[in-house]
């Protein structure tokens, strides 16, 4: 809502001093949002003067038609003798009056005025424009071209008065809740509120009472429209035209002036806040009627747009069918015609016979709801629904018709007739109890009953009783509903600015979760290890999939999809971190940074068992069942965490110390072990193969889960018995190391681009419990060193493992130092060198018992992977 | 070698006189004081103490001496002998520090050699901008809680009063999930959540007042990403419900966490009166500019680009919980009140460290997200 300043001190005196800028932050602390103040007509310094031109030469030889014109401007140019002025409009003609800026005077934007020579001639000034002296669309004053005022005024006459230029208009983003603050009526009541002034109401007119011979009207849907006034006025002059004072107002409220009767509707609209219609009278056939749509029935609105009506759409009727979408827009079919648009659209072909003359003015109340859904429906978020939708004062209905009424007989000569329809359905106004103190609970603070009373009635409500409240709100007012609403208006008046600051004091916290212990202490391993945290959108394309080489039933390619994606190219939820990871790689890559390590942890989404049949909405009047939320959880995707990290260039980098060295599939897999670590899990890692991945350079992971028994959504699950011999499984968790080359050309990425992506939630799982203090021997250690020659295709973890299984409860510990390929091997052999530590709890370990134990481990190595003690 | 021969007079043994003794003696003593290094003293040291030197040589002859002469040249050749091995270990170890000092020296390195072998890693800013958030909260007894990203809009919308023809629920720029019938998807009744607020909501459901939460998420929004929006974002809300809550104990909240942020003297908040669905009373919530404290209002010399000279930040919204949230939730709002508020952490983080582009904080470059470190 634009609320100019000078049309604001009509309702309420202010002092004379008070700007713009004071009125907002009176406001503003009074809770309306009132995002700016504009200065109109800043650093406009005249003369700036009503002109009548005298006499038009057109100039010939240029690019566009320029003409030199003498205008006059009465004495404001000191001589009395006609302007010379050259112009490029054309929108006017000899005897018009118009704008004039002369030498010397400066229009906003500083634009100092001066004679200056053009287009051959002197130009002693300016023909002006509205956008040149900024007064918004000023079409009806001229099209695109300059101002051509009403010849009423005299050449010579002040124009920034006449024109109002300077003003400030105050910009007021209403909430939904303040409606009546659409209207000049309620900003005027907040500001003589806020100001402790009295405010002259401007719907407090004479009304006259209803009769029984006003334009018909018949209301068959009482709850979409409890209250319909209709007027007529005749013998509107067809050429009247909005005065000055009407279309600037408008234009400073940000409406642009149209025609006459549009304009009063309009301006009554924007005073009091009630949407006003205007039937031309010769057009409407029979009685109005008010009534729900047909499904399907058609019907044209005033912008020449059809519409199919849904049976939802409140429509209003003449007894051919439709001539307005109630509260929305009015019809083609009924429309105002205007001689004066009309003619200088058309130039000259105008139609007096079409000019109206007659109309019926409708104030109505409609339904916010029906409002809200047919402007929704059809898209048409006109002013008028905007306001029904926000609440508007039924009350103001009567008062806005006279209004009306006045202005058509004031400003086109129409005669008011004396018929007056009013069709109310009956309703009592809103009462709230509310204990006399509740405003102070609510705000702790003792405002006392005596404030509390004065407070409302300043809103407007009637107040009664004293431990127990009976507060009647304003018809303005139909957000006033609860107890809470009350005691807000209580504490807004009184100044949030005045609130106290106190602490409460809740209960003894338990501080984060495990789960949130965890996420924070994978971001810090992870960042510690060289890793830098890239979050990314979770929107991708589905022909990702292909690009990661997924297979056609990979279960990661089923998406939760949006119905309104940012970008149609990207209408799914990511199922897999890589995607957006690999793109901030790439980008990264490509702004020169290219030694990489990122990673990110968020959810991905999984689209549940397919039935997402939406859910009954509970109701919100008592806590949902268990069942109804239930039903409702069951709607939504699977949201896994997963954790993901991507690697390119150097992950140690070349320097004085010595060579650097490339980031590779290892890399990759450490930072899963890393991330297993923190969760506390053991991490099983084994050859793999998955589409994004290169075939002989990716590690599967997983881990043992004693609840495993193949959840949703997992890659997949081994059932086993469990070390303690209770069911679960090995569940497989993500993967790590070199991407697939196929994929790395897809993505554009660096060569041996390295990633992983692990399934934190189920990592967590695997992590959780206790661990078990290690026993610590202070007996000597007894290293023993052994290489095994194996088959290359032997994974070291398996050896590893049988070592481990060989060598017994003396195994302290176990490394594989060096892994060795050679001819001496012979082909497709390998050979793995371990460092073993035995020791044992209560004593020195002999030699004997050392080797004895390394046998053991080797043997047993042996037996199952066919490993050879090399150099035995 | 000879007998003993007792007609000897030791002064006839040229080698025993005492100024002979005393010559050797001072000739190794020099020739230790003139070893350069341990090389040339590993020399002198042969020189002058080993079996052939002189003062070995003196010592053999003692024997030839008859016993009183005996003693007394023995007594002269060990005194010898313990002088010149007491000044060779004083050089030994003179020579050893010295040569010890030489190889500190020489293994000197430049100390100011860049080592950046391995790049530091970082988390992102507003990971650890909410969590820096979150934890001034869990200090004061609130737990953290958290929520899935795609909700049902019951939670979205209907608990928190925004019913299906509220105005602001078409305010909200929603992104819409499609369901199973994907043709009339709308219906799904699924989104994703335009802001935390459902967490709040499951918060109350599912825990038994009192209820003190902060709940930190991603949010998501249909606006474009540009300088100043992301369609994708964060926010952090809070929420306590108990007996007895108030709009100053919302108010003391506010300026407890500001304070924990931004720090030291005259940080504070401010309410504005506005409309929220969800609370009422409910008000925007302004803080005092961490900058210029508000020095910069109304002083031209000293303007403000953090606030632009108006002395105040907005933060977000807040308020008392609307009854009818908490009657949704099974909360009887005549037993308990409750307040909230919310606000976006990369508007904060802006402001905060003066990021002048969303974009910076949405790219995932790491010259923008290095520097942040661990911890914010």
């Amino acid at each position: 809502m634009r609320v100019p300043l000078s049309w604001l001190r009509e309702y309420v005196d202010l002092p004379a001093t008070e700007t713009g800028r004071d009125v907002q932050a009176k406001l503003v602390a009074a809770g309306l949002e009132v995002e700016t103040v504009e200065q109109l007509g800043a650093g406009l310094k005249g003369p700036l003067v009503v002109g009548k031109v005298l006499t038009i030469e057109e100039l010939e030889g240029f690019k566009k038609p320029i003409r030199f014109c003498t205008v006059d401007v009465g004495t404001a140019n000191g001589t009395g003798e006609p302007q010379e002025i050259v112009c490029g409009a054309r929108n006017f003609a000899v005897g018009d009056k118009v704008v004039v800026v002369l030498p010397g005077a400066v229009l906003p934007g500083d634009f100092a005025i001066a004679a200056r020579k053009t287009y051959g001639k002197t130009s002693h000034g300016m023909i002006c424009s509205g956008d040149e002296l900024g007064m918004g669309d000023s079409t009806a004053m001229g099209g695109d071209g300059i101002i051509v005022l009403p010849p009423e005024h005299e050449a010579g006459t002040d124009a920034i008065e006449l024109l109002e230029l300077v003003d400030e208009v105050l910009d007021i983003a209403v909430t939904p809740d303040r409606g009546y603050c659409l209207s000049m009526r309620g900003v005027a009541r907040e500001t003589a509120t806020a100001y402790g002034l009295p405010l002259r109401d401007p719907a407090l007119l004479d009304v006259p009472a209803p009769n029984s011979f006003g334009y018909p009207v018949r209301i068959s849907d009482p709850a979409g429209c409890d209250r319909f006034t209709a007027r007529t006025v005749t013998g509107l002059r067809p050429d009247a035209r909005s005065p000055l004072w009407l279309m600037r107002r408008l234009q400073k409220a940000g409406m642009r002036p149209i025609s006459l009767t549009v304009d009063i509707a309009n301006y009554v609209m924007l005073e009091l806040g009630q949407p006003l219609h205007t039937y031309d009278r010769s057009r409407v056939q029979g009685a109005i009627g008010v009534r729900r749509a047909e499904q399907g029935e058609k019907f044209t609105t005033l912008d020449g747009a059809q519409r199919v009506l849904g049976a939802e759409d409140l429509v209003i009727t003449d007894e051919r069918g439709p001539i307005g979408l109630a509260g929305v827009m009015g019809g083609a079919n009924t429309e105002i015609a205007d001689t004066v648009v009309a003619a200088s659209d058309s130039f000259g072909g105008s139609d007096e016979a079409q000019a109206t003359t007659d109309v019926v003015i409708e104030a109505a109340h409609f339904d916010p709801v029906a409002v809200a859904r047919t402007a929704r429906r059809h898209k048409l978020y006109s002013e008028a629904a905007k306001r029904f939708e926000r609440g508007v004062d039924p009350q103001a209905a009567s008062a806005a018709a006279q209004r009306t009424v006045d202005l058509l007989v004031l400003l086109a000569g129409g005669t008011a007739e004396a018929g007056v329809t009013e069709v109310i359905a009956p309703s009592a106004p809103h009462t709230i109890s509310m204990p006399a103190d509740h405003p102070d609970k609510v705000a702790g603070v003792a405002y006392g009953r005596e404030t509390v009373v004065r407070r409302l009635q300043e809103v407007g409500c009637d107040v009664y009783g004293q431990d127990s409240l009976t507060v009647t709100v304003p018809s303005w007012r139909p957000d006033l509903a609860e107890i809470n609403d009350l005691a807000e208006e209580v504490i807004r008046l009184e100044g949030y600015e005045n609130l106290p600051s106190t602490l409460p004091k809740p209960p003894a916290g338990r501080g984060l979760t495990g789960r949130q212990r965890l996420h924070r202490r994978v971001g810090r391993a992870l960042a510690g290890a060289g890793y830098v945290e890239a979050p990314n959108y979770p929107f991708v394309a589905e022909q990702v999939f292909d690009q990661l080489g997924l297979d056609a039933d990979d279960p990661n390619r089923r998406v939760v999809k949006l119905v309104n994606p940012l970008s149609d190219e990207e209408p799914a939820l990511r199922t897999t971190l890589l995607p957006g990871l690999l793109a901030t790689l790439r980008r990264n890559d490509g702004r020169g940074s290219h030694d990489l390590a990122l990673f990110e942890t968020g959810l991905v989404f999984h689209p549940g068992s397919g039935e997402t049949a939406p859910a009954a909405t509970p109701p919100v009047d008592r806590r949902p069942t268990d069942e109804e939320l239930a039903a409702l959880d069951a709607t939504l995707p699977e949201q896994p965490r997963h954790v993901a990290v991507v690697l390119t260039g150097a992950r140690e980098q070349a320097g004085w110390w010595g060579k650097g060295r490339p980031s590779d599939w290892a890399d990759a897999v450490e930072s899963a072990r890393t991330v297993a670590r923190e969760a506390g899990a053991e991490l099983i890692v084994q050859q793999g193969q998955y589409g994004p991945w290169h075939p002989g350079r990716c590690a599967e992971l997983s881990v043992y889960l004693e609840s495993a028994e193949a959840p949703e959504g997992a890659e997949g699950a081994d059932s086993a018995e469990g070390a303690d011999g209770s069911r679960g499984g090995i569940i497989s968790v993500g993967h790590a190391g070199e991407l697939h080359p196929r994929v790395i050309k897809a993505f554009g990425l660096p060569a041996r681009t390295c990633a992983m992506e692990l399934n934190l939630d189920v990592l967590a799982e695997a992590g959780e419990g206790a661990l078990r203090a290690p026993r610590i021997s202070t007996f000597p250690v007894a290293t023993q060193d052994v290489a095994l020659v194996v088959d290359q295709d032997v994974p070291a973890a398996v050896v590893e493992a049988f070592l481990r299984d060989g060598a017994g409860e003396l195994l302290e510990g176990i490394r594989l130092f060096d892994v060795f390929t050679g001819e001496q091997l012979g082909a497709g052999k390998k050979s793995l060198a371990y460092a073993l530590r035995f020791r044992a709890a209560d004593r020195t370990l002999t030699v004997e018992e050392a080797s004895a134990a390394r046998d053991a481990a080797v043997a047993r190595a042996a037996e199952v992977t066919g490993a050879v003690l090399r150099g035995a | 070698m000879s007998a003993p021969n007792k007609s000897y007079d030791p002064v006839e043994v040229e080698a025993l006189k005492p100024e002979e003794i005393e010559r050797m003696r001072d000739e190794a003593l020099a020739a230790f004081a003139a070893a350069a290094d341990l090389d040339q003293l590993q020399e002198a040291k042969t020189a002058h103490t080993g079996g052939t030197s002189p003062l070995a040589l003196a010592n053999r002859e003692i024997g030839a001496l008859p016993p009183q002469a005996k003693a007394d040249a023995g007594k002269r050749v060990g005194m010898a002998r313990g002088a010149v091995n007491k000044a060779l270990a004083a050089r030994q170890s003179e020579l050893e520090a010295e040569r010890d000092a030489r190889v500190l020296v020489e293994e000197a390195v430049d100390v100011s050699l860049p080592h950046d072998r391995v790049p530091a890693g970082a988390r992102h800013p507003l990971t650890t901008l909410s969590e820096r958030i979150e934890d001034i909260f869990v200090a004061m007894g609130y737990a953290v809680a958290e929520g899935p990203e795609v909700e049902a809009e019951w939670f979205n919308f209907d608990a928190l009063n925004i019913g299906p023809d509220h105005p602001a629920r078409g305010e909200q720029d929603t992104f819409f999930v499609q369901g199973g019938k994907a043709a009339d998807a709308e219906d799904s009744g699924v989104v994703l959540r335009t802001h935390t607020s459902p967490v709040q909501i499951r918060s109350l459901i599912d825990r038994e007042p009192p209820v003190y939460v902060i709940c930190p998420g991603r949010v998501y929004r249909t606006d474009e990403l540009d300088a100043t929006h992301t369609p994708v974002f964060h926010q952090v809300e809070l929420l306590a419900v108990d007996e007895g809550l108030t709009m100053a104990d919302l108010k003391g909240t506010l300026d407890h966490m500001v304070q924990e942020l931004f720090g030291g003297e005259g940080m504070k908040t401010r309410l504005r009166p506005n409309f929220f669905p969800f609370t009422e009373p409910s008000a925007e919530m302004d803080m005092v500019c961490y900058v210029c404290r508000g020095e910069s209002v109304g002083n031209p010399d000293r303007p403000c680009r953090t606030c632009s000279s108006e002395g105040w930040i907005e933060l977000g919204g807040c308020g008392m919980v609307n009854p009818k949230v908490l009657t949704a939730c099974g909360v009887d709002p005549e037993k308990y009140s409750g307040f909230a508020f919310g606000f976006g952490i990369e508007r904060m983080l802006m402001f905060r460290h003066n990021v002048e582009d969303m974009r910076d904080m949405v790219e995932g470059d790491v010259r923008f997200t290095r520097p942040f470190g661990m911890e914010i």
